[in-house]
This record gives structure tokens, C-alpha cells and sequence, in this order.
């Protein structure tokens, strides 16, 4: 682990330290916008959304290799995927619930498909493994600041608007009944997740984005009393994740995403059996006296 | 005898349906300031219908819906709703004060003052729940948890109190605690419960209205009437947090009796 700590000031290695700030700024998003989707019960749609992504980033790079689109960008493709399905997925969870798996599943196949499609007939060789699982050593500067707004933006929502998140996700008919604009706030839940997805799949990759907006905030919900509760301690566990997972990944030079969800998903689990053992020695209990 | 008190909900007229699925039909009911009725009816009779029509969550396909003297979508900020709140998310993190304090919910702001905290006190005290405060919601039996979220819907000092199916998966203790606590709300809030129990009500109920009987050509639609209640000597009293009364399904009274002055009759019991 010491070698860790040498690279990261050493300034041979400059892009360690970026990778070390993305992981931190991404914790936020993980930790805080995490607890939102498992309490939200969205991680399905999230899911479907960042699978999507790759569908514009293969077009992106077709369209630019090929020189129909010269400027544009993978970043600019994945952003535009993420919005449309997070739009069609959100008018039709609204509009008609009983088809929202079959929707869900078809964004989550067809984006993936037209991905493969676009990167088969994309000039000269892409591989799409950087992009499936992600490749933080490529952080760029752009992507941080990119990360620093969006988790400036979720915190200022979240800290805003609490009150109406909580209730409408504890309760979204009574939070209506109180005048709560619930379908907008649906709405701003699920354009903030398909950006958040499109600039954390950077650090953990399409694949694993939706664990990790799941895995650190279910740990976190079995401890916490609160939803803000819930938000600061996956907040705390994305960050030792995060840090462990690349100072691991480094040292044993292994794909620094797989790492951390590797870790995050261990303690969910881990903690998920103790919370069944204690559970069911307490009922055992509570049935002998 | 007629009251004179002023009407907090009327509906005119009313017709709604699901698509092509008519659901509710000409249904004309009103209620005054002040009394408890009963909305009775068996289930998909178009109880659940009437609720959202109130509430503002549906929109009437004809008809008018007034709720304190304005539109449903006006009106519904003066309304204290106790949801059946069933297929809640067990692992949700959330205390019952926390589940309370709800009931102040603003529908954007998010400042709490002294007179917030005082209101959620006091509704407290009101479901005999101060005990509980600090307690998880998701650990609370079923009766606990529905007596939080009358707690709740009083927090926000409603002038109508709605209550969906209170009493399912309740029991006892917390059923007769929470007519306790109906008791003394009578008279000053205004009480609807729904329920699909359509024989028996509880002995505080004034008038009972009562969902299901079919109308239109194909006999789709379900309508609304009013019935009378007399005093139920055999019905069991646990199930019903008190004295109950026996719903009279072969009397249907006009809509507005309750305005119109009835004379006693020969017999001495009020026509």
C-alpha cells in the first residue's frame, strides 16, 4: 500500500492524483444520489439508463470516425442517449406503470445493441471494454470539474428540496395530497441520474455504475435512521470504497472499478447476513421468553 | 333535524371513469361542517375513486367538486388524509416523528418554525403516540403505524379528516384507542372514513353513504345513496372500537335530508 501513497505525490504520475479526486467527487454521487435511487426504488430505471449510454457512445465515435459529425464527442453521444431514455422510461412509468418493465428491458437491450452495431462499423479498432468497465487512470481535468458541478448541483437540490424528497419517496400519494409537484421532482431524479450515470461510467464503467448507486446506500440503509442519515453514511462508505478499491487496484495492478464494486458489494452482503442472524436470533428470542 | 351548519364538500353531478370503463355516475352528496359520516361500499364499488376525486389526484369527467368552498385542487392544502398506506417499503429509514412532521409538509418550501414543532406536539398527544417518537416506523405493529399517520394528517390541524379503510389489520387496543381519538375530534373536525364493511358502522357516525348499486344502460356505473344507521344490539364491539350501528340498506333517504326540517312522527322516531 505504501507504493500507493509514493505514486500518488509522485509527480511522474500525475494522472493518480486526478483518479483520486474523481473517486472522491464520485463518492458524492454515489453516496448521496445512491441513497435517492434506492429509496426512490429507480435502480431498475438507472440501470436501464446507463446501459443505454452506450448505445451514443457508439455513435459518437462512428459519426466522428466516419467524418459525418466531425466534433462530436462520446461524452456528448452518452449524454444524449442518457436523456431520451431517461425521458421515454419517466413518461412511461407515469403515463402507463404496467408496461414499465417491458420498457425498461427493451432501452437496456436496444441501447446496448445499437452500441455493439455502431462500434462493429466504426473505422479501426474500438475497444468497448473501457467504456463497459471503465478506466479512472483516464480521467481528464474536464471530467473533474465536470463531476465538481454535478455534485454541487445534487447537493444544493437535495439539501433544498429535502422535505419533499423524503416524503415523496416514503409516501408519493400524500406528498401529492400537500401539493408537491411529485411527477417534476420524478423528473429532476432521473435527468440528474442519466447525467451522473454518464459521468461516473469514467471511474466503474456502464456496467457497474447502477451497483455502485445501489450497494454503498443499501449498507448504508441498514444503519441509519434517516434518509439523511442514509445519504452520509453511503457518502462515507463510497469514499473508503472508492480510496481502498484504487489503492488496491494499483498495488495489485487490477481494473480499479471491478475493485471497488467487488469491495462495496462483500460488505453489502456481508452486513446483509449479520442483520439476518441478529434478526433472527432476536425473533428466537423474543419467541423463548 | 336540519343542519344549519355550512356544507364543506359537495359533489354535483358527479361522473368519472377509467378509460372507457365508466366507474361513477350522477353521484350528489354533500357533507356539513362539523359531522362524521360513513363511506361505505363493497370493494371496486368506486370508494378508492371518490377518495382520489376528493383528494385531487383524478379529475371528474362531469360534474363539480367543491371542498371548502373551492375547487378539490384548492381546497385539498385544509384536508387531513390518513392513506391505507399498505405497500410501504419496510426498510425505509424514517422515525415515526419524522414520518409526522410530514404532515407540515410545504409543497416546496422547507423552513420549520416553533408553530410546525407545536402542531406535530400536539397531534402527538391527541393519538397517544409520544412514546413512540423516536421508534423506527418500519419496527411499529399495524395499529401503531395507522395511528402515526392519523397523527400525521392531524399535524397538519385539517379542518376534514379522511380516513381510508382505518381499521384493517388493526387491533383492538389500537382500534378502540383510535375512536377514542375520533370521539373528541367530533363536532369540531369534520370526519369521513371509508370502509368496506357495509353492514356495521361506528355508533359515532351521523350519516352514512353508501357505494355500489349499479346504474346506466348497461348498469356499469356504480351511484351513490344514503342510508339510514340504527343502533347495532348484537354486533361486537371490539370490532368497531366501541358501540356500533346497524347500516339500514332497505332505507334510502332523500339527498338533502339533512337540510330540510323532518318533523317527528306519530310514533315519536324522526322520519
Amino acid at each position: 500500500m505504501s507504493s500507493f501513497f509514493s505514486a500518488l505525490s509522485n509527480p511522474a504520475f500525475p494522472f493518480l492524483q486526478n483518479a483520486l479526486i474523481a473517486s472522491l467527487l464520485a463518492s458524492i454521487l454515489f453516496g448521496i444520489l445512491g441513497s435517492v435511487v434506492t429509496v426512490k426504488r429507480i435502480a431498475g430505471l438507472a440501470g436501464a439508463i446507463s446501459h443505454a449510454v452506450l448505445g451514443g457512445i457508439g455513435m459518437a465515435l462512428f459519426l466522428s470516425s466516419t467524418g459525418i459529425v466531425p466534433f462530436i464527442t462520446p461524452m456528448t453521444g452518452a449524454i444524449l442517449f442518457a436523456i431520451l431514455s431517461a425521458l421515454i422510461i419517466g413518461l412511461v412509468s407515469l403515463k402507463a406503470k404496467q408496461r414499465e418493465d417491458t420498457v425498461i428491458n427493451a432501452i437496456w437491450a436496444i441501447g446496448m445493441s445499437l452500441g455493439v452495431l455502431f462500434l462493429a462499423k466504426t473505422p479501426g479498432y474500438r475497444d468497448p471494454t473501457s467504456y463497459l468497465f471503465g478506466n479512472i487512470l483516464l480521467v481528464s481535468r474536464e471530467d473533474l470539474i465536470l463531476l465538481a458541478i454535478l455534485d454541487a448541483v445534487v447537493l444544493i437540490l437535495v439539501w433544498r428540496f429535502y422535505p419533499q424528497l423524503e416524503a415523496s419517496a416514503f409516501d408519493e400519494e400524500f406528498a401529492r395530497v400537500r401539493g408537491v409537484p411529485t411527477n417534476t421532482v420524478f423528473f429532476i431524479i432521473l435527468g440528474i441520474t442519466a447525467i451522473a450515470v454518464v459521468l461516473l461510467q469514467t471511474f466503474v464503467g456502464i456496467v457497474m455504475v447502477i451497483a455502485m448507486l445501489t450497494l454503498p446506500a443499501g449498507t448504508a440503509g441498514y444503519l441509519a435512521k434517516n434518509l439523511a442519515g442514509m445519504m452520509i453514511a453511503s457518502w462515507i462508505f463510497s469514499s473508503i470504497f472508492s480510496f481502498l478499491g484504487l489503492a488496491l487496484s494499483w498495488h495489485y495492478d487490477l481494473p480499479s472499478g471491478a475493485v471497488v464494486v467487488v469491495l462495496s458489494g462483500a460488505v453489502f452482503l456481508a452486513v446483509s447476513a449479520l442483520r439476518m442472524v441478529i434478526v433472527g436470533y432476536q425473533k428466537k428470542k423474543g419467541l423463548a421468553s | 333535524m336540519k343542519n344549519e351548519k355550512p356544507i364543506v364538500i359537495q359533489f354535483s353531478q358527479v361522473a368519472f371513469s377509467y378509460g372507457s370503463d365508466p366507474v361513477l355516475e350522477h353521484v350528489n352528496f354533500h357533507i356539513h361542517q362539523g359531522e362524521f359520516i360513513a363511506l361505505v361500499g363493497p370493494n371496486g364499488a368506486g370508494k378508492s375513486t371518490i377518495l382520489k376525486l376528493l383528494l385531487a389526484l383524478e379529475q371528474p369527467g362531469k360534474g363539480t367538486i367543491h371542498v371548502l368552498g373551492k375547487t378539490a385542487r384548492e381546497g385539498r392544502a385544509r384536508l387531513g388524509y390518513v392513506p391505507q398506506h399498505a405497500d410501504y417499503d419496510k426498510t425505509f429509514p424514517i422515525s415515526v416523528y419524522e414520518v409526522i412532521r410530514m404532515g407540515r409538509l410545504q409543497p416546496t418550501k422547507r423552513n420549520w418554525t416553533h408553530l410546525d414543532e407545536l402542531a406535530v406536539q400536539r397531534a402527538m398527544k391527541q393519538v397517544e403516540i409520544q412514546d413512540l417518537a423516536r421508534r423506527p416506523y418500519g419496527a411499529l405493529s399495524g395499529g401503531q403505524r395507522r395511528r402515526v399517520l392519523v397523527a400525521r394528517a392531524l399535524a397538519a390541524e385539517p379542518e376534514i379528516l379522511i380516513l381510508d379503510e382505518p381499521t384493517a389489520n388493526m387491533d383492538v387496543e389500537s382500534e378502540e384507542r383510535l375512536f377514542s381519538t375520533l370521539g373528541q375530534l367530533k363536532g369540531r373536525t369534520t370526519i369521513l372514513i371509508v370502509t368496506h364493511d357495509t353492514e356495521f358502522v361506528s355508533a359515532l357516525t351521523d350519516r352514512v353513504l353508501c357505494i355500489g348499486e349499479r346504474t346506466g344502460s348497461e348498469k356499469r356505473a356504480h351511484r351513490l345513496v344514503q342510508h339510514r344507521a340504527a343502533p347495532a344490539e348484537h354486533a361486537p364491539p371490539e370490532l368497531f372500537g366501541g358501540a356500533a350501528l346497524q347500516v339500514l340498506h332497505d332505507e334510502v333517504e332523500p339527498e338533502d335530508s339533512c337540510c330540510i326540517d323532518t318533523k317527528p312522527s306519530k310514533t315519536g322516531a324522526p322520519s
